[in-house]
């Protein structure tokens, strides 16, 4: 099984088991390369796949709560080569399998050769880079040769015939934004989202996830149905700076 | 020069870059959230039609001669030249209306906006005079207006705050990062990132996504083009040195498209030295950098070892800037544009000198130009020198005031 088809698989897997699978994002470093790695393993009890965060210094797809994690973990001394190593550390016995999340400009001095051969030996399965559009995927080719999941992301705001190109590109899963914004802000109005969310699944050959804004229950409870998972982190990171814990934070949200 | 680099040069000069998808060679591209690429192919579709239209470039040029004063002069500096021992000639962006070549950009990006049925504009700023710029802009054709301006820089070109007020603008001081323009970029962005459709961001310097380094050149170019022109009517011959100050390089790349094709003419760029050589004490890109994305391209970047964004340090707020424009590191790869860093200390100096001298106050980002001017004067037989006085320098009182009261003056 090819590492993207684990990620399709631990969603659609999660889906039949929930009704709708929970995708957890965690900063890496934060609140400190130490307690990382047990909020990481907390994260992959209770969620189908986790999402670990590459912080940069310049984040300019996140919201208050995210850019202040990264903030953090930056100032905690958390590197790429420290979080590889951590996540080799770990590999073998998380729960849960991983996708990293980064902007393009710390994966590209890290270099994409290496990452896609490091990620792998580490347990990753897949990527999700949020300034990386469909026009410059060709970059992420040491990825997708390494068999790894590239999430491709779709907006509100994305064409029909945008959507399907994104869509045809992808592996693991299409990540549906669902509120035209930064991460973290729930928009009141979603009465849109599901319809959108639908469009989205009816065009993806690949599961379907929704994130940003997503912060309780009701949010998932909203979308259940409409696509097969959800994604969850400035509500989770929020959490774990208040020091309350990872694991009964996502049991309630599901 | 290999055949590739020769290539990559004839090809910007006759036009073909950047390509359809916003590179310069190896530069450029369009490295956004997807919630943004509808909104940046909408406005690269209305540029594209605005400038192919010869009424919007009449509207444009009416705006420009009875609102902006274009053309502005170009000036011989006498006493300039006896102390630098060759001919010095300035163009004096510094006389467009608000004080800076900031304002070709801001008016035509709005009168785009205004095409493309923006409902309100957004827009960063660091030394304050792309804020004042967008701001006059927004009130002449009707739109309103926020700009995010880094914490520190409201402080310390606090005269450019005030003005952006009183023409309307909301101004929104940033105190995340490293309050100067670079969180500023990134607070505009986000906003923007959250009303992609109702919103135009006018991006302030060539900088960022495609189609902006592309368009702020186009707008920018009129610099290049008087100059070039004014150059020929007044001296009846080229410069033997152009030289411009560099932060996201508009005035910069504006100026330079002038002179081009022109082999003889030896063109040069001013960074921000700042206070010294070390990592954060400047703000030099092209001397301190290596290729990396942020804000939107590929372009040379100061940056550490991870790929994390370094902080950055100048007496300029306008140069303050980790980044710059993808055209400028394709000049530098091609070695048609060659740039130096300049210290905090030689741009006052070159400041003091060419208000001493001529009774023209310049802001602090051409005072960089005028020092590496100078810099290149030296051992050369009376060159001729093209200097581009981008701006003036009422927005820097609270800047010289604060430096004169250490000298005891
Ligand atoms: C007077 C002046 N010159 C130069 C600059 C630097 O910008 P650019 O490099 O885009 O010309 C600024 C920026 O605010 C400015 O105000």
């Amino acid at each position: 099984m090819h590492a993207h088809e684990a990620i399709s698989k631990a969603i659609t897997d999660g889906r039949d088991a929930h009704g709708i699978a929970l995708v957890a994002y965690v900063t890496a470093g934060y609140p400190s390369m130490e307690a990382f790695p047990a909020i990481l393993n907390d994260a992959c009890q209770h969620a189908d796949v986790v999402e670990v965060g590459i912080p940069f210094s310049n984040p300019i797809a996140d919201g208050g709560s995210l850019q202040e994690t990264a903030r953090a973990a930056l100032a905690a001394g958390a590197t790429m080569k420290k979080i590889m190593h951590t996540l080799r550390d770990l590999d073998g016995t998380l729960a849960a399998p991983l996708l990293l999340m980064g902007y393009l400009n710390p994966l590209l001095a890290y270099g994409l050769d290496r990452l896609a051969e490091d990620a792998s030996s580490a347990g990753v399965r897949g990527v999700i880079v949020p300034d990386l559009p469909l026009e410059a995927l060709d970059i992420a080719k040491p990825l997708n040769d390494a068999g790894l999941a590239t999430i491709g992301m779709v907006s509100p705001v994305t064409s029909d015939a945008r959507l399907a190109r994104i869509a045809a590109h992808a592996s693991g899963f299409v990540y549906a934004v669902t509120s035209v914004g930064v991460t973290g802000q729930h928009r009141s109005d979603q009465s849109d989202i599901v319809e959108y969310l639908k469009k989205v699944k009816a065009t993806a050959t690949i599961p379907v996830c929704a994130g940003f804004g997503i912060r309780e229950k009701a949010h998932v409870d909203a979308l259940r149905g409409a696509c097969d998972g959800v994604i969850v982190g400035s509500a989770l990171m929020e959490a774990v700076g208040e020091g309350r814990d990872v694991g009964s934070i996502l049991q309630a949200l599901r | 020069m290999t055949a590739d680099t020769q290539g990559l040069l004839r090809a910007l000069i006759g036009g073909a870059l950047p390509n359809e998808h916003g590179f310069f060679g190896p530069f450029g591209g369009r490295f956004v959230p997807e919630t943004l690429v509808p909104a940046l192919d909408r406005f690269e579709a209305g540029a594209r039609d605005a400038l192919a239209d010869a009424a919007f470039h009449n509207e444009l040029r009416q705006h420009q001669e009875t609102w902006v004063g274009r053309p502005t002069p170009l000036m011989y500096a006498p006493r300039l030249s006896e102390a630098w021992k060759a001919q010095v000639w300035l163009k004096r962006e510094d006389l467009a209306h608000t004080g800076a070549h900031k304002i070709n950009n801001a008016l035509g990006q709005a009168l785009i906006a205004k095409r493309i049925g923006a409902e309100r504009i957004v827009a960063e700023t660091g030394a304050g005079q792309h804020g004042v710029a967008t701001a006059a802009a927004c009130a002449r054709v009707g739109l309103p207006c926020i700009v995010y301006m880094g914490a520190k820089d409201v402080e310390r070109q606090a005269p450019n705050v005030v003005r952006m007020r009183r023409m309307g603008a909301e101004v929104r001081p940033v105190t995340t990062g490293d309050a100067t323009l670079r969180s500023a970029v990134d607070e505009a962005i986000r906003h923007w990132v959250g009303d992609p459709q109702g919103t135009h961001y006018i991006l302030g310097s060539a900088v960022g996504p495609h189609p902006f380094p592309w368009v702020v050149r186009e707008f920018q170019k009129v610099i290049g083009i008087e100059s070039r022109r004014q150059m020929l009517e007044q001296v009846h011959g080229l410069p033997d040195l152009a030289v411009a100050c560099v932060g996201g390089g508009s005035n910069a790349i504006g100026f330079y498209h002038g002179f081009l094709g022109d082999s003889s003419v030896e063109m040069h760029g001013a960074e921000a030295g700042g206070v010294g050589a070390a990592v954060g004490q400047h703000a030099a890109t092209m001397s301190g950098g290596t290729p990396g994305v942020l804000h939107g391209s590929r372009s040379m970047l100061l940056q550490d070892e991870d790929g994390q964004v370094s902080d950055t340090q100048s007496v300029s707020a306008g140069l303050d800037y980790p980044a710059i424009g993808p055209e400028h590191a394709l000049l530098a790869h091609v070695g048609r544009v060659r740039y130096h860093a300049v210290r905090d200390g030689e741009a006052i100096a070159a400041l003091d000198e060419l208000s001493r001298l001529e009774g023209i106050l310049p802001a602090v980002e051409p005072a960089h130009a005028l020092a590496l001017a100078k810099r290149l004067c030296e051992g050369r037989d009376h060159p001729t020198v093209l200097v581009n006085v981008c701006g003036r320098g009422d927005k820097d009182m609270p800047i010289l005031t604060r430096l004169a009261e250490q000298e005891g003056r």
